[in-house]
């Protein structure tokens, strides 16, 4: 029980981090699809710190760095997305398409040639960091990690300045309607670009939580195994609001773990299903409840659409 | 008017225009490839990029250049179906995102069929084009006449259809493996025929997907510009208000589009799994990534079926080319990945490279007409 437990919570702190992300996108008006690709790329910035610090430095500056740089690396590959779907107006869909492509080759093309050129007969994609991941935990032998902490922290961050700051009112006025908010003075352009690079720093978090939730190494070849889609889907069943995202995380959190530990329940293993019904499970709700609700849709009216100063 | 259409530069045309975007998209593709090579092992950075493109010349031995002309074709002919797929969802002003789970579907339909109920291959066939259509119609249902967005629905269904078909064929696992068993060893009839052409290019999985692919891509070429339900389809695509106005059945053709570009997806899936190339892992955590790279496919293509044959093959070229490069220290087959991704997102800048083009054209004509004044 308690594993389920703490893999609920670690599995939803992802979950949550990252779609919190694509809310801040998609409030700002872009729709994020790469998702999947910034989450690789966070986690690859992070597993590199990892794997490059010293050992025996403090956890404390473990967690920082590791945070900072996840962070960073999740907001420079978000650049990509702002650069297209605000300056050069490229559909989003296509280009989201294309970072989560690009996100796992060039996060294998850079692993393999680290390994190679520290072992030539090492052709792997995997990097290795079962020292400094003990830092991440808070007790010893659990999989309770500091993460979870801070994904409270972001979450409650998250509704403050999404709905108690100037910033946050102007950058939803910029999803809903970006003519008006532009004819008011706020500058939809600077505006998308900020809520493009908020979902590049949460997601890029996410993307090193998930690779530190229950194992040591990552095989960066697997990319991030569907998670993004997967906050895009808890996003949309918390119908872009971060009080509604948290719940939504974790009852998907919920079915995740279910999926690896349900062995361990005599109830549902008498159910005999296999794992891939649990793995299923939240996408088929997502779908059934945006088959009910969507006519009544929460979704920014102007996301996807490209803002042209000139069109009505 | 008339006369002044003959003078207009070669660059006004759409076509020219077309080609000259993805061209740049190939170019700036392959540079990027190359700076990558270059950072991590510069001395053999060239013939790395060589070996890339030239994939099957690689090879002095003409048998063995044949085969593996043989094993770029057999991996073509599923990408251009994909991309056709998502052409086709395109011209209805549908994003088919979801080409990789409709071909996921297919391949799960055929190897149950081929494998499980020991069915003939056209059979087979047309139970992977079922099932990616009615993949494809959910997606469609749900946009028509539920208002849920195309591109969030597909997301679900790639990994529902995922998850349902590793299931599905996990009856027909090989013990030995995570593999499906060869349908060559279970049901020789299961496979698609040859007609010679295994022989002539010196590879046993060569069969007929090739030709048929493009007989494919002529028909919905011929569907979409000769037909009146193509007609009406790039109407409901172009302004959907108005075809309906025009009494055209939006909701049904939205519908229709969809399932069409679904079968199409399935049938791609079907030409590979049905050659034996390669077997199902039912362990595979992520949806392939063929359907994916229909999108780049379809886009390099210029949104031509044509040119999807084309595209199609350019990009599983560098992909076979790609799975040379592991002989040189240093490097890795997922560089073509990376150079087919950075196409993809180049294709996103198309639109304003044609705008670019058409600004340039104008601005030289005004000062031409100026000086003629």
């Amino acid at each position: 029980m308690t594993l389920l437990i703490q893999y609920m919570l670690i599995f939803s702190s992802v979950l949550m981090l990252v779609a919190l992300g694509g809310c801040f996108s998609e409030h700002s008006g872009v729709i994020n699809i790469g998702l999947e690709g910034i989450m690789v790329f966070g986690a690859l910035g992070g597993a590199l710190v990892m794997r490059y610090l010293p050992a025996g430095t403090a956890p404390v500056v473990i967690i920082l760095l590791c945070v900072l740089v996840a962070m960073l690396s999740g907001i420079i590959y978000s650049l990509l997305l702002a650069v297209a779907a605000v300056n050069f107006r490229a559909d989003q869909t296509l280009v989201g398409t294309a970072m989560n492509l690009l996100g796992t080759a060039a996060a294998t093309v850079i692993v393999k040639a680290i390994n190679t050129a520290a072992d030539p007969n090492n052709t792997s994609s995997e990097i290795m960091y079962v020292d400094a991941k003990k830092a991440f935990i808070i007790s010893e032998g659990t999989e309770f990690s500091w993460f979870m902490v801070l994904a409270v922290i972001l979450l409650v961050a998250s509704y403050i300045v999404l709905y108690k700051t100037k910033f946050g009112l102007r950058l939803q006025a910029c999803g809903e309607h970006p003519q008006a908010a532009d004819s008011v003075g706020i500058n939809v352009h600077r505006m998308r670009y900020a809520g493009v690079m908020i979902s590049g720093l949460l997601g890029g978090l996410g993307g090193l939580v998930y690779i530190t939730a229950g194992v040591s190494a990552w095989k960066f070849e697997n990319g991030v195994a569907g998670f993004g889609f997967l906050a895009l889907a808890v996003m949309i069943f918390g119908s872009w609001k971060p009080q509604r995202i948290a719940l939504a995380a974790l009852l998907f959190g919920l079915f995740r773990s279910l999926s690896n530990v349900y062995t361990g329940f005599d109830l549902l293993k008498s159910l005999n299903l296999p794992s891939t019904v649990y793995n299923m499970l939240p996408y088929i709700i997502s779908l059934i409840v945006l088959a009910i609700f969507a006519k009544s849709s929460a979704a920014p009216k102007a996301e996807g659409i490209p803002y042209d100063k000139g069109s009505r | 008017m008339q006369a002044n259409n003959t003078r207009q530069p070669l660059l006004r045309k759409q076509m020219v225009q077309t080609l000259v975007a993805s061209l740049i998209c190939i170019l700036l593709g392959l540079l990027i490839g190359y700076i990558a090579l270059l950072i991590i092992n510069p001395s053999q950075a060239f013939e790395a990029i060589m070996k890339v493109l030239k994939n099957f010349w690689n090879y002095s031995k003409s048998s063995a250049q044949l085969k593996h002309f043989g094993t770029t074709l057999i991996t073509s002919a599923p990408l251009i179906m994909c991309g056709l797929s998502v052409l086709f969802a395109y011209k209805v002003g549908l994003f088919n995102i979801g080409a990789a789970g409709q071909y996921v579907a297919g391949a799960g339909a055929c190897l149950y069929c081929a494998l499980e109920l020991q069915l003939a291959w056209p059979l087979c066939l047309i139970a992977a084009i079922l099932a990616g259509a009615a993949l494809g119609a959910i997606s469609g249902f749900l946009k028509a006449h539920r208002n849920v967005n195309e591109v969030i629905s597909c997301i679900m269904l790639n990994w529902i259809s995922l998850y349902l078909v590793n299931t599905l064929l996990t009856g027909v696992k090989n013990p030995t493996g995570k593999d499906t068993y060869t349908i060559a060893s279970q049901n020789a009839a299961g496979l698609l025929p040859s007609l010679g052409l295994d022989e002539l290019l010196n590879n046993k999985n060569v069969t007929i997907a090739i030709p048929l692919a493009i007989v494919v891509c002529i028909g919905i070429w011929v569907l979409l510009s000769k037909t009146r339900l193509g007609y009406e389809l790039r109407a409901t695509g172009l302004n959907k208000n108005a075809a309906k106005y025009c009494g055209m059945r939006d909701r049904y053709n939205i519908v229709l589009t969809m399932a069409i570009a679904g079968g199409l997806a399935g049938l791609g899936a079907a030409m590979l799994y049905l050659s034996d190339f390669e077997q199902w892992a039912v362990t595979q955590a992520s949806v392939p990534p063929m359907g994916f790279n229909g999108i780049a496919a379809a886009f390099l293509g210029g949104l031509n079926p044509i040119g999807v044959i084309f595209s199609s093959y350019f990009i599983q070229h560098i992909t076979r080319g790609g799975a040379s490069l592991t002989s040189i220290p240093g490097y890795c087959s997922q560089v073509s990945d990376l150079i087919t991704s950075v196409i993809i997102y180049m294709c996103g800048f198309v639109l304003f490279m044609k705008t670019f083009m058409n600004d340039r054209l104008d601005r030289r004509a005004g000062k031409k007409g100026g000086k003629s004044k």
